[in-house]
């Protein structure tokens, strides 16, 4: 199979991220010896290798990651801050139930992502992934809850985020 | 600087220890899930930024440590819930609320595998 120069560089950068940080070092040895392996590890798995087929490549590229991870971090923060709350309060204030959510990423690297977004947000766990739809369990799941209202409230600020840099 | 470093740490723990303590108090697997996922994460992270200001040389490979904790972390506890699900244990629901249809929720995986137990 045939892919563009995109995806190429895409492989090379991200195996020789992973062998600097791994290396831990910047000397000029270390960074040689990277590029030569990283170039060899993208020649033979490059046909192969379908996770990056997903990402549009756009000159905003690592900016729109850089507004998803601060997205990401942030309601990690609020997540954890809510959790502690829900644990320390001795009437252990939860509602739990299960939601379906639905979302208009094509790709599995793009429902990962989201899923995954969802399990680390405030009170939300992704159960499983169904076509287009998630199946999350809400720790604090309102009575009258349907799909629509949920995806506007657990999915919608996260998809928007993922929607930018991948299908 | 060190005792920024000591600080990171000793918040870390302290929010393991709510994961902890979630897992003890919370009624049902799920919810148990949510508390050990969360909390655990980011205790874990801000023990590693406490462990890279007291130690500067260890920065790449806690970045490389979280890359793969912040993938991994939540791919597991969803695999765990979904194993729970699919071998047919029930949500846990505040009582007096109104019984939720758990056969829209179980979508199909009951139908795969055998019938739950009465």
């Amino acid at each position: 199979m045939d892919k563009g120069p995109s995806q190429f560089i895409t492989i090379f950068l991200s195996s020789l991220l992973l062998w600097l940080l791994l290396a831990g070092s910047v000397q000029s040895e270390e960074i040689i010896a990277g590029i030569v392996i990283s170039l060899i590890a993208t020649f033979l798995t490059i046909s192969r290798t379908s996770l990056f087929d997903a990402i549009h490549f756009s000159p905003l590229f690592p900016f729109y990651i850089f507004l998803f991870l601060a997205s990401f971090f942030k309601a990690l923060f609020i997540a954890n801050l809510d959790m502690a709350r829900r644990v320390i309060s001795p009437s252990l204030p939860i509602e739990p139930g299960l939601v379906r959510v639905k979302t208009g990423l094509q790709s599995e690297l793009g429902k990962l992502l989201l899923a995954n977004s969802i399990t680390l947000t405030p009170g939300t766990l992704s159960v499983d992934v169904d076509g287009d739809e998630i199946l999350v369990h809400w720790i604090s799941c309102p009575a009258d809850m349907n799909t629509a209202i949920a995806t506007e409230k657990i999915a919608e600020a996260f998809e928007k985020h993922i929607r930018r840099f991948l299908k | 600087m060190s005792y920024l470093g000591h600080a990171f740490m000793i918040i870390g723990a302290l929010f393991c220890f709510l994961g902890g303590l979630g897992i003890l108090r919370m009624p049902d697997v799920y919810n148990r899930i949510q508390a050990g996922t969360k909390a655990v994460t980011l205790g874990s992270l801000s023990i590693f930024l406490g462990v890279g200001i007291l130690q500067p040389e260890w920065w790449p490979k806690l970045v490389t440590i979280t890359g793969f904790l912040l993938v991994t972390t939540p791919v597991g506890s969803s695999a765990i819930a979904r194993a729970f699900l699919k071998s047919g244990i029930k949500p846990w629901q505040k009582p007096g609320t109104p019984i939720q249809e758990i056969e829209q929720g179980l979508g199909q995986g009951l139908g795969q595998g055998q019938e739950p137990e009465k």
